[in-house]
């Protein structure tokens, strides 16, 4: 087990290396850069020239590399530009961090309080009215594109009806105590409920908007898995013996039909953040999409080059996580 | 065994728990006083398009961030509200020597900082050897300071800043090291504001460091201290919210409201809901699109005086062609400019006669638009042996500036009418921040869109930027006969001591630059606006979108 960690760890370096090199190679190559966004108007060669040699952008593109490399072991990321201009932009990606777990979280708990008993229902009523309008649903799910769900929730509910704020992630005036970062949870630990339901309300058209995708997927695996479990022998054989439907249903069919659903719910974390790009920056809710949307407007590198890679590292340790559990479920993954 | 974990695990969940909450107090109205002041609480909220830099001005080089930087400092001197004309400020009045390189200021004597430190001539005197004293990142960063003032404390060669001397105890007497139309006016820039000695001393202010491909800011630039109407609280980078409170010990009227609320909304959709939903009072620039919506809505659109400039830019080092004054010409009277201002710019907007707005000191009168005339241009092109030309003709994408709302449209109008004299359009773009203007710079454009928002009431802010540095130009006017001649005499009038002379040196250019050289085409002036709630009272407008919000106060809370 233990080597089987070691080695993952050691793919995932090397997949963080690789992406890095490449990443940078594309930031350089972007025309334009944070000169041009700094000094707009005013950017004369003579300025222009002095901003470049104080910013270290005349070097050559592997010495640039090499220099970010170096700065990044020091824990020095170099600042931002655009984004949160001056702060490091490690520190941009602490202090947006936060607000995109919580967004994550909650989408991707929504999606999995509807999509598995959906799915679940949808596979014992199959082929009723029912079954198809979730299908149905969970296909507008995927084939509507986020911004477009985003855009008309925003429209809506918050506009037009004034129901829930039309964006940000709190009201400035509350003058909330941040102990985490996470804005409910920081409410319920100060006993400031007022900043806790305050955040809650800024989160749930964002969350509606990001839970599309995973709940459709998750509906949708859900459904397909429990549909092959229920024609499985051992459900049969289950039945045969006289089991209750409740021990079959509970015991027997959702357990073992959850196995594939807790792998995707795995992935689609990783897959989020995409959706969050779109997501926050519709709502603008200041977490890691958000800064990445704006971090390319205004050519970004620092903040662009962490917060990318730091998403990356996420996607591969909730990867690596997702095949430990499985390695910890089922021992034939190990040797393989 | 599964009871024991169970209960572990409880146990551990719980002591965790408690671990989290032990550190977690509430710790509202502590840090400062917050949220203003009891009893009499209003709140002005802002939307603002993006983070600001920092709060310490002079090393601040965009709008967002002076626009906050304003309500907290003041200059020397200052603007009008509702106009670009400078006004005493912090100095009461000023006087020089004949030669214009000696300036004695009268200050005011009943001034703090917002700690409690006095303001007085060895305040200013600290003030102007901080800003010139700067190390090599803070030359690049303190943008404005090496706009105006040519250079810092290691290169006093280049410099325009001399001395500071504290001649009394509320005169402060600055030597320069050379006249210039643009000194003593320069001290009204937002980035030229008076801070406290001792809270940039505290914080060291001066200790800026390039850092990767930015700069990382002292711990100063995060506590700024001034002399303004509202004072700084807090900035809430995670949900990008930035608070002032009114200053009780202001010496001015005080602030309308008691506090002043910036939230970072970077999309414009976004803000105009925000404004329609009621959670904020106001926001820059609105779309001119948007501006009769708006108003539909109840909302108040303020209009500013234009001051600035659109042209179309034109490269006679990259087409030799253009070298000809006759295909200038042509260019310029093949565009039928009223048809544009009036279609595809916001009303108020106006055609240009030359590259200043009429409110700047130096603006000729006597000049006249190029009329709308295709028959004229399809001839000069003739004469010139340029008929059927190709034109490389680029505009920006990705961006909306004040003079230009939508550059695009704005290219189309004009292709249209360029093509109508048979001139052969080859369209470029880029995105601003994507190499349009690294490409406009490097001359890989034949004509090309843009403009500038003037700084100050100065001529030389508007022709000095473009013309006055031969070398450095996006108009390549060093290949032109008259380029050396026309930087010299834009140099020579700037250093004019007498204003209505200098006035009249720069009319004397800018019919020269219309008639004789033509060096860009100047196509408009167009007013930007700032859009309020209905219920916001105060805004006073201003043509150098320097709005101050202190008279401003939001009707019923």
């Amino acid at each position: 087990m233990v080597r089987f960690i070691v080695r993952r760890l050691f793919q995932m370096a090397v997949v963080l290396v690789v992406l890095s090199i490449l990443l940078f190679a594309w930031l350089k190559a972007l025309p334009g850069g944070p000169v041009s966004a700094i000094l707009g108007e005013r950017a004369t060669p003579a300025r222009r020239a002095a901003l470049e040699a104080a910013l270290g952008l005349d070097q050559p593109v592997h010495v640039q590399y090499f220099r970010f490399v170096e700065r990044a072991l020091h824990g020095n990321f170099g600042a931002s530009t655009g984004v949160l201009p001056g702060e490091d932009a490690f520190q941009v990606f602490l202090i947006r961090l936060p607000a995109t777990i919580e967004l994550s979280f909650f989408a991707i708990l929504l999606a999995v309080a509807l999509g598995i008993p959906l799915g679940y229902f949808a596979a014992r009523r199959h082929g009723s009215p029912v079954d198809s309008g979730a299908v149905i649903l969970s296909l507008i799910g995927v084939a509507v594109p986020v911004f477009f769900t985003a855009f008309l929730l925003k429209y809506y509910v918050a506009v037009q009806w004034n129901l829930l704020p039309v964006s940000g992630r709190q009201d400035a005036s509350l003058d909330a105590t941040r102990v985490t970062g996470l804005f409910v949870l920081d409410g319920i630990l100060t006993q400031e409920y007022d900043a806790a339901w305050d955040a809650v309300l800024h989160l749930i058209l964002p969350t509606l908007a990001l839970a599309t995708i995973p709940f459709a997927i998750i509906f949708r695996i859900t459904r397909a898995s429990v549909l092959d479990t229920l024609d499985a022998d051992f459900v049969r054989t289950a039945e045969a013996k006289g089991l209750s439907t409740r021990v079959i249903r509970g015991r027997h069919v959702l357990r073992n039909a959850m196995l594939p659903v807790v792998t995707t719910i795995g992935l689609s974390l990783g897959g989020l953040l995409a959706g969050a790009i779109l997501t926050e920056t519709v709502f603008s809710f200041p977490g890691i999409g958000d800064a990445i949307a704006q971090g390319y407007r205004k050519r970004d590198y620092a903040v662009l080059q962490v917060l990318i890679l730091a998403s990356a590292a996420i996607y591969v340790v909730i990867n690596l996580l997702v095949d430990i559990a499985y390695a910890i479920i089922d021992p034939r993954i190990r040797t393989r | 065994m599964r009871a024991i974990r169970k209960v572990a695990s409880a146990a551990v969940a719980g002591v965790l728990a408690l671990t989290v909450a032990s550190c977690a107090e509430s710790e509202r109205g502590e840090g400062g006083e917050g949220g203003g002041r009891e009893g009499d609480e209003s709140t002005f909220t802002f939307g603002a398009a993006g983070a600001p830099e920092m709060f310490d001005p002079l090393y601040a080089t965009d709008g967002e961030t002076f626009r906050v930087t304003r309500q907290m400092f003041d200059g020397l001197l200052g603007i009008e509200a509702g106009s670009a004309e400078v006004v005493p400020e912090l100095a009461t009045e000023w006087t020089s020597n004949e030669e214009g390189t000696e300036w004695a200021f009268t200050l005011r004597d009943d001034v703090t900082f917002h700690d409690g430190e006095p303001f007085n001539a060895e305040a200013v005197c600290a003030n102007f050897e901080r800003m010139f004293d700067q190390n090599e990142a803070g030359q690049v960063a303190a943008e404005y300071w090496g706009y105006v003032m040519g250079g810092f404390a290691n290169d006093p060669e280049s410099s325009l800043y001399e001395s500071c001397e504290a001649t009394d105890e509320f005169v402060a007497t600055v030597n320069i090291t050379r006249a210039t139309s643009g000194f003593p006016t320069m001290l009204s820039l937002s980035s030229l504001a008076m801070q406290s000695p001792k809270a940039m001393t505290d914080g060291d202010a001066n200790g800026i460091e390039a850092q990767g491909e930015g700069f990382s800011f002292p711990d100063y630039a995060q506590n700024p201290v001034g002399t303004g109407p509202f004072k700084f609280v807090e900035y809430d980078q995670a949900t990008g919210a930035i608070e002032l409170e009114a200053n009780d010990d202001f010496w001015g009227e005080a602030p309308a409201s008691s506090s002043l609320v910036f939230r970072v909304i970077p999309d414009e959709s976004t803000r105009r809901q925000e404004l329609e939903a009621g959670s904020i009072d106001g926001y820059d620039l609105p779309n001119p699109a948007d501006w009769a919506g708006l108003e539909d809505g109840g909302n108040q659109v303020e209009v500013r005086d234009p001051f600035n400039i659109f042209y179309l830019g034109l490269n006679p080092e990259t087409n030799p062609q253009l070298k000809d004054l006759k295909v200038r010409q042509a260019l310029y009277h093949a565009l039928d400019r009223d048809q544009l201002v009036s279609t595809q710019l916001p009303e108020g907007a106006q055609v240009a006669t030359q590259f200043m707005p009429s409110t700047v000191g130096g603006y000729n009168s006597e000049l006249q638009p190029y009329a709308y005339d295709p028959e004229k241009a399809r001839q000069l092109l003739a004469e010139a042996g340029a008929e059927g030309m190709t034109l490389t003709f680029a505009y920006p994408t990705e961006v909306s500036r004040p003079y230009m709302p939508d550059p695009q449209k704005l290219y189309e109008a004009m292709r249209t009418n360029l093509e109508d004299v048979g001139i052969k359009v080859d369209v470029k773009t880029a995105s601003w921040n994507g190499g349009y203007l690294d490409n406009v710079t490097a001359g890989k454009y034949d004509a090309y869109l843009l403009g500038w928002t003037g700084d100050y009431d100065a001529a030389f802010n508007f022709v000095g930027t473009f013309f006055g540095n031969l070398k450095e130009n996006d108009f390549g006017t060093e290949v032109m006969p008259w380029g050396e001649a026309l930087a010299d005499d834009l140099q020579a009038a700037d250093a004019v001591v007498d204003e209505d002379e200098r006035a009249a040196a720069f009319e004397d250019i800018n019919r020269q630059i219309m008639e004789e050289y033509l060096p860009g085409l100047p196509i408009s002036h167009s007013p930007p606006a700032l859009v309020v709630g209905a219920d916001v009272e105060g805004v006073i407008p201003s043509p150098l979108t320097a709005e101050e919000f202190a008279s401003v106060s939001v009707g019923g809370r």
